[in-house]
């Protein structure tokens, strides 16, 4: 992976950062990150917290200025040819950019005259994007009494008004139920697909899994780890699987099937009605279940728990505090 | 039996490509970006749609007028000039000038709030002359002082307010407001971007406008006041302006007292203005 990238042009790249420090106070809020994300994929960067997400976002927006480092977008330079860059970006911020007072019809329609749309085409535009979105039916209703998804949306409709090369999209999802968040991501596929490059920030390891091609994983202002999905999931082990039986008797059966179906150790429960197995395959799991069933276990409840940012985050960070005691013990 | 298990697969399925959506994206050509004049306009559009929606805001141009007139005509006016009427034909000019100095600062908490609602930023990323964003706002804060001048002009009418100077001299004297008014306003803006708060900008504003609208000719002669403190209330704009707005009123305006309050406004906006486009722009 890492070779190929040497043979790309220097215009196939959307974003090409190195070193790039924002300090606030004493703090170092983003402290030497590198970027490389080349054009028309999703980089997601994936952090809690704190972690410098924004920060980074907003210097390569342009709206907030580097204290050190350099970065270009589409080949221009952040500092000297911002405006050139702010013609192809395009930020959707962690906190809805739209006034809550006015209409989502007014909003858009706003937008689309700031950018250059006559009042005839910016209504075109903005009935479009709004159908597209699934808002028409809010057209005319306040922002302010939009639901979290819906308010998510029209921020988005906002930032695409002019389609963007690049959309930065910081926490697109927080807070949003699963079909709200469902929707934004088709959005977001929906750009891709039409060669849009998307650098998004999340706390979940399950979104950047969903959309990311590429994925950096950020903590205290440095990027700890960087790689595809897989790459980040090897790297903490697998997945878990929890099973909760009616009958106590059934245990032992279960505990052979799953040995069998899913090639890992199982660990009973002291309660003996339940087992957790390791697994990182769904199909193999359901396979297990169906087992279950063929044989008449019953079964009251299990959960596959997929290997969350925590888990990520206590592995990388876990293990760089590990690497600093290594060498700790090296000079003595 | 509850399940917690969502695989991969199942989330891909109800995530079907729309049409609609791919179109939509397609057709988002970039036009020319806008001239000044219809960013400025667009802005604002904005700002009188504010109005419709959140007819609150109005509030300051329309209650603020009525109640200060009344309260300081009917309190103070026994008092001081020792008749209501008499005392209304000295006062209502200097509460003209009061009131809307006063509402100018909703300008910069305007802003201040889009700063903190991040509107703000999607601004800065437009293809647009910046400062339109604000000259926009502002010539619709313009209406909003014309609305407070006239009602509060109405009840004084009312009230037994008799301008000698007629609709010209009234009218010539509204306009010395608005362009004091939409040069005060840079002030606000300005503070209305170095301010975290919204609090911290109205008490700002206060402890500005206190001293200068209480410490100036709008409620007395200057000569009846400590020579110490006459120096003070003559070369406050505040006193300028009322001055020549009571001028023009009743009739006896001068253009040194024009002369006065274009080079107080002039001077406003020559150091407000700019400064406000520069934080606007460099906003961390
Ligand atoms: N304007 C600011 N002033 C001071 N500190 C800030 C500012 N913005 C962010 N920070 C600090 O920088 C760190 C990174 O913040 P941020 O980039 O917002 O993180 P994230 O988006 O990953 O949650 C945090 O500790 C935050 O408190
Ligand atoms: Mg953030």
């Amino acid at each position: 992976m890492k070779k190929d990238k040497k043979f790309l042009q220097s215009n196939d790249w959307a974003i090409e950062a190195t070193g790039l420090v924002k300090v606030f106070g004493k703090e170092r809020a983003v402290d030497g990150v590198d970027l490389a994300i080349q054009k028309g994929t999703v980089y997601g960067f994936l952090g809690p917290n704190g972690a410098g997400k924004t920060t980074t976002i907003r210097m390569l927006a342009t709206l907030l200025p580097v204290d050190a480092g350099s970065a270009r977008v589409f080949g221009h330079d952040l500092v000297s040819d911002s405006a050139a860059i702010r013609r192809r970006i395009s930020l959707t911020g962690q906190y809805a950019s739209i006034d809550e007072d006015l209409t989502g019809i007014e909003n858009l329609m706003l937008i689309a005259r700031l950018m250059g749309y006559t009042r005839r085409q910016a209504k075109v535009r903005a009935i479009e994007l709004l159908e597209a979105f699934g808002l028409d039916h809010a057209a005319k209703r306040q922002v302010k009494n939009y639901s979290g998804g819906m308010r998510r949306r029209i921020d988005i409709a906002a930032s695409i008004v002019v389609t963007p090369d690049l959309l930065f999209l910081d926490e697109p999802t927080t807070g949003l139920d699963p079909r709200s968040r469902n929707q934004v991501w088709d959005i977001i596929r929906a750009l891709v697909r039409a060669g849009t490059t998307v650098l998004l920030t999340t706390q979940y390891l399950e979104e950047a899994d969903q959309l990311a091609d590429q994925i950096g994983v950020i903590h205290h202002g440095k990027i700890i780890a960087e790689g595809t999905s897989s790459e980040l999931k090897a790297s903490v082990g697998r997945g878990t699987l929890n099973v909760q039986l009616v009958h106590a008797e059934d245990q032992h059966r279960a505990r052979t099937i799953l040995e069998e179906k899913l090639d890992a150790s199982v660990r009973l429960g002291a309660d003996s009605t339940s087992l957790t197995a390791q697994a990182d395959d769904s199909a193999l799991v359901a396979e297990s279940l169906a087992e279950f069933a063929r044989q008449h276990i019953e079964v009251s409840d299990f959960s596959l728990g997929r290997p969350s940012l925590d888990e990520v985050f206590l592995t990388l960070t876990g293990q760089s505090a590990e690497q600093q005691q290594d060498s700790g013990e090296e000079i003595l | 039996m509850t399940v917690h298990l969502q695989t991969r697969e199942s989330m891909k399925a109800d995530t079907g490509t729309d049409e609609r959506l791919l179109q939509a994206i397609a057709s988002g050509a970039r036009p020319e970006p806008p001239n000044a004049w219809s960013s400025t306009m667009a802005f604002a559009s904005r700002a009188l749609l504010r109005i419709k929606h959140v007819p609150e805001q109005m509030f300051d141009v329309t209650v603020f007028p009525i109640i200060f007139l009344l309260m300081f005509t009917y309190l103070f006016g026994g008092a001081i000039a020792g008749s209501t009427t008499d005392y209304l034909q000295f006062l209502l000019p200097g509460i003209l000038v009061m009131t809307v100095a006063q509402i100018t600062m909703y300008t910069g908490i305007d802003l201040n709030n889009d700063i903190r609602k991040g509107i703000f930023d999607r601004f800065r990323t437009l293809p647009i002359w910046l400062p339109s964003a604000l000259i926009g706002a502002l010539l619709v804060d313009v209406i909003r002082y014309s609305m407070a001048s006239i009602i509060m002009i109405a009840l004084g009418l009312m009230l037994g307010f008799r301008p000698e100077g007629g609709l010209w001299g009234v009218g010539f004297a509204i306009v010395l407001v608005l362009i004091f008014s939409f040069s005060l306003s840079w002030i606000w803006t300005t503070f209305g971007l170095i301010v975290r708060s919204e609090k911290s900008l109205m008490m700002i504003s206060f402890l500005v406008l206190m001293p200068l609208t209480f410490i100036s000719n709008v409620f007395v002669e200057p000569d009846t006041l400590p020579t110490w403190l006459q120096g003070f209330v003559n070369s406050n704009p505040i006193s300028i302006l009322a001055t020549a707005v009571r001028g023009f009123m009743h009739g006896t305006g001068t253009w040194q007292q024009v002369a006065g309050v274009l080079l107080v406004s002039a001077i406003m906006t020559a150091i407000f203005a700019p400064l406000t486009m520069y934080l606007y722009r460099n906003k961390k």
